[in-house]
């Protein structure tokens, strides 16, 4: 069998790995998306703290201050583009004692340094005017670029508008085997899990929180990946407004603390915590995790609510052995692009990561010829958001507009369909959620599951069955006796007939 | 412009619509998200239903049917397939917005407005259960329309979290479906479902019932591999050493139900903290005039004939609210005044109380007083007080949070009552008058 051929592979399908894919999707040279899950953004990507940082903290001169603060400036364009939710609320760094409050100045002329705009030390009164719920602090610092955006729908998005332009996708594709075939030019040989092979004249390791063993299936080692965990609470709408900035506390050794901030969908976030862990799957909670991430909560706004929390969720960050982000070439093997270690502030700093990732491959050799037939829009349908007019007028074109589906996120059954049949579409129920979000609300699907697998069944033509929740073996039901004793009349009535 | 529109066709929709037909109302609509009435009952195919209603027991559907019958004998609309999303209030009338397939987005013209939207199940993020987020994790109520109206077995190895009534009945329910059900687990140390499904759900199938004991881990990449339970101790945190491992491919939860008011805080309207419920009067009006609240949607009921008969008050509120309005002169579009309000409020080892207010001048007919507990006990009484005077007593055998208690007081008793009203759970003083008490309700 010939394996098909391309000019670069990218391997993840993560923030970065579809951020790199989206831009490639600009140039007549065919990419790959190569991702070892069923869906993209299954991996860091699908739980973190979604913010859009301003970049005042990471240290100047490094990777990630660079990329943090260029990327950002890139989210509203980015965002608008491909109609993925995005909401710059502004962030507050709050100072308790005197010694944060020497931080705070630090961070003021860091921030300054790395080129944040707009950054203010706000007295505690002016805190206390725009945040009435905070516990009384001393002072803080205030970013208006400090954002919020909805980041499986960013993923999701970056990862079909290249593909939309020419990429081609590989899902439940892990990578098991990379060689390097001399030739005029070099080819990389991938193997697949299965035994599949591609070949790619570049290659691109964006395998987050795989990216070490991705690595040393070709180079000498030369970074480890450290797993970090993250716990988290999601609260219910009715908390949403309790807060209206990102509130971060001063950083610490252990990272950025427990951040209080309204999501983009308009809940309320907290978290997260930092836990070593030696599996990268790990997104487990712990009772004594959420307990700390509770109190640390507490601190910040004392009135908290914990009993309109939604959902508990934990994600693993690719903390790697080096203290900076590592976007180069591999050295020893020219055409390997490492994007490896993207941490926080990953997300923010995506958009510019694929940036720079685009001139270390034309350094390397790749020719970059623009195409004509780039598509830079996409479109997407959020129901509630319309006028009663554009309501009405939607619903008279399509009648699926008109039924809601979810009813904690007002979700109708015609965007439901939008996010299966769309290129790719959803195949699983928390694709769907992912997607448009039916059963991320309060009754966490527990009345629109069943609807939802209905829907998805009927559209991919399988049986109920095998609609999987989530990654591969996620089954969700089996058939009921009643149903197998039908199936088995069925099957027997058939074999009469032959 | 409607006169009445009921939000919600479920078991109290149904009730309270047929009611202000009877006492006269003509122009009704029923508002139903779902294609079909009945609500919730249609996916509870169990019998036990209907004892107080109709003297006989039907299952959840049959129940449901009644009333649909019913309903086709009258012009009352139904609206079905259709979503509200909110309504607003003017002095002369209330402005639904609703979303359908059919109609499209539109906004339906009303005098009054009854709430019988239902409740929803808390979820594990209400209770933030520990572990991995496989699948297999499903609300009580998900896992029995999966199972009776879908047709689906949602496992094969089961552990129950909660005591509460829909657990327990899925617990026999997936027995008879041929799985495992290995053990149902609840926090207190007492169960919160009604004795009579404890024994024929759960002692009548040998599943182990295991009080004082609450999930800690879940286990699985991307279906549950394994639940860990613990006992927890006096104050419900878990006691690490007690950690029981169960090997299973499920996890059903039954920790709660949580009447589903989005829409009702959304309009302003008053909601009591205890029952997350509208506060309403012995009418079921809420804050709101002209909106009336009744069945799960003001307070999780056990029985659906409570549900029937509160809804039947609510539909009787409204007639009389809309006949109020076409007598000349009297204002009901505010609310009542301060000296016309009497509240009810919730004492000592009493968690609500329904009404939450008593609006003046009170009529012939007796009021009911609905309310939960907040512990089991054994030889209670429990006392009405309007400020010091003792305006009644009812004894009560054994007393528990899962049992609604529902206490009549006559015209005559509530004579000349002002300020507040308190009700409080109290150990039987075995020298109290025997005349003033009256025998349990009888929830079983």
């Amino acid at each position: 069998m010939i394996s098909p051929t391309y000019d670069v592979a990218i391997i993840g399908a993560g923030i970065v790995g579809a951020s790199l894919f989206h831009q490639l999707g600009r140039f007549q040279q065919k990419a790959v998306l190569i991702e070892r899950e069923n869906d993209v953004a299954l991996g860091s990507s699908r739980a973190n703290s979604a913010i859009v940082h301003a970049g005042y903290d990471p240290p100047n001169g490094s990777l990630m201050a660079k990329f943090n603060v260029e990327g950002n400036r890139l989210f509203d364009t980015l965002c608008e583009d491909l109609a993925v939710p995005f909401k710059r609320n502004g962030s507050l760094v709050l100072a308790f004692t005197e010694e944060e409050e020497k931080q705070l100045e630090f961070l003021l002329e860091n921030g300054k340094k790395n080129g944040v705009p707009g950054l203010e030390l706000w007295t505690s009164e002016q805190v206390a005017l725009k945040e009435p719920n905070l516990a009384k602090c001393r002072q803080a610092l205030f970013a208006p670029t400090g954002g919020i955006v909805g980041v499986y729908e960013l993923t999701t998005a970056l990862a079909e508008n290249g593909l939309v332009n020419g990429g081609d996708i590989l899902l439940e594709s892990e990578v098991t085997g990379i060689e390097k075939i001399a030739g005029n030019p070099d080819y990389f040989k991938i193997t697949l899990r299965g035994g599949r092979t591609i070949l790619s004249r570049f290659l691109v390791n964006a395998a987050g929180l795989f990216a070490d063993k991705i690595h040393a299936l070709i180079a000498p080692v030369n970074y480890t990946i450290h797993p970090n965990k993250g716990e988290y609470f999601l609260f219910d709408h009715s908390e949403g407004n309790c807060v209206n900035h990102t509130l971060f506390r001063v950083p610490s050794r252990v990272g950025k603390g427990v951040l209080v901030s309204p999501t983009v969908h308009g809940n309320l976030l907290v978290g997260p915590n930092s836990i070593q862990t030696d599996d990268p799957d790990d997104t487990a909670t712990t009772g004594s995790g959420l307990e700390s991430v509770k109190q640390g909560a507490l601190e910040t706004v004392p009135g908290l609510n914990f009993r309109k929390n939604i959902r508990n969720f934990a994600g693993v960050r690719a903390r790697s052995s080096r203290s900076d982000f590592i976007v180069e070439e591999v050295p020893d093997v020219p055409g390997m692009i490492d994007l490896a270690g993207i941490k926080s502030p990953g997300l923010t700093s995506a958009p510019a990561i694929a940036l720079a990732a685009l001139e270390l491959l034309e350094h390397a050799g790749l020719e970059l010829k623009e195409k004509t037939t780039f598509l830079s829009r996409r479109e997407q349908v959020y129901f509630m958001a319309l006028s009663p007019e554009e309501k009405c007028k939607l619903i008279q074109k399509d009648a699926a507009y008109g039924r809601i589906i979810c009813r904690c996120e007002s979700i109708t059954e015609g965007e439901i369909l939008e996010s299966i049949r769309r290129p790719l579409g959803a195949r699983t129920v928390d694709g769907v959620k992912r997607r448009c979000r039916p059963g991320s609300g309060r009754c966490q699907g527990g009345f629109c599951l069943p609807k939802v697998m209905a829907i998805l069944a009927r559209e991919l033509g399988v049986p109920v069955e095998q609609i999987q929740q989530d990654r591969t073996g996620s089954w969700i039901v089996c058939p009921s006796n009643k149903r197998t004793a039908e199936q088995t009349e069925k099957n027997a009535g058939g074999k009469t007939d032959v | 412009m409607y006169e009445l529109v009921v939000l919600g066709g479920g078991p109290a929709g149904l009730a309270a619509a047929l009611e202000a037909w009877d006492q006269g109302v003509r122009k009704i609509a029923i508002l139903e998200r779902d294609r079909e009435l009945g609500g919730i009952l249609n996916q509870c195919i169990h019998p036990g239903f209907g004892l107080q209603i109709f003297k006989e027991e039907l299952t959840g559907p049959e129940y449901a049917q009644r009333f649909i019958d019913t309903l086709r004998e009258t012009q009352i609309e139904v609206v079905s397939d259709t979503m509200v999303l909110a309504w607003t209030t003017d002095s002369d009338c209330k402005r639904i917005q609703t979303v359908s397939p059919a109609e499209g987005w539109r906004q339906i013209e009303t005098e009054a407005i009854i709430l019988a939207m239902g409740c929803r199940e808390r979820t594990r993020g209400a209770i933030s259960i520990p572990g991995a987020r496989p699948s297999g994790i499903f609300t009580a109520g998900t896992a029995q329309r999966l199972l009776n109206r879908e047709g689906f077995m949602v496992g094969r190895r089961v552990i129950i979290l909660g005591s509460g009534d829909i657990g327990l009945i899925m617990a026999r329910r997936l027995t008879l479906e041929g799985a495992k059900v290995l053990a149902v687990a609840e926090l207190m140390p007492y169960s919160n479902g009604l004795v009579r499904n404890i024994v024929q759900c759960l002692r009548d199938f040998d599943i182990p019932l295991l009080l004082s004991h609450t999930v800690v881990d879940i286990a699985g990449k991307s279906r549950v591999e394994k639940v860990v339970l613990a006992e927890v101790d006096e104050h419900l945190k878990p006691i690490p050493e007690t950690r029981k491992e169960f090997e299973c491919d499920t996890l059903l939860l039954s920790v709660g139900l949580i009447p589903e008011n989005e829409l009702s805080l959304q309009a302003g309207i008053e909601i009591d903290p205890k029952t997350s419920g509208p506060a309403v009067n012995q009418d079921c009006q809420t804050s709101q005039p002209g909106v009336f609240a009744c069945g799960n949607v003001l307070h999780v009921h056990d029985l659906v004939d409570f549900v029937t008969r509160e809804a039947r008050l609510a539909g009787d509120g409204a007639a009389r609210y809309l006949q109020a309005r076409r007598t000349a002169g009297r204002d009901v579009s505010s609310a009542p005044n301060s000296e016309q309000t009497v509240f009810v409020r919730p004492g000592k080892n009493i968690n609500y109380v329904v009404p939450q207010k008593l609006t003046l001048p009170l009529d012939e007919d007796p009021i009911a007083l609905l309310l939960r507990v907040s512990r089991p006990g054994k030889d209670k009484e429990i006392q009405v007080w309007n400020g010091d005077r003792l305006i009644k007593i009812f004894r009560r055998e054994r007393v528990a949070p899962a049992e609604m208690e529902r206490l009549v007081l006559s015209n005559k008793e509530l004579k000349s009552i002002s300020g507040e009203i308190r009700v409080v759970l109290a150990d039987t003083d075995p020298g109290t008058e025997s005349e003033r008490t009256e025998k349990s309700g009888g929830a079983q």
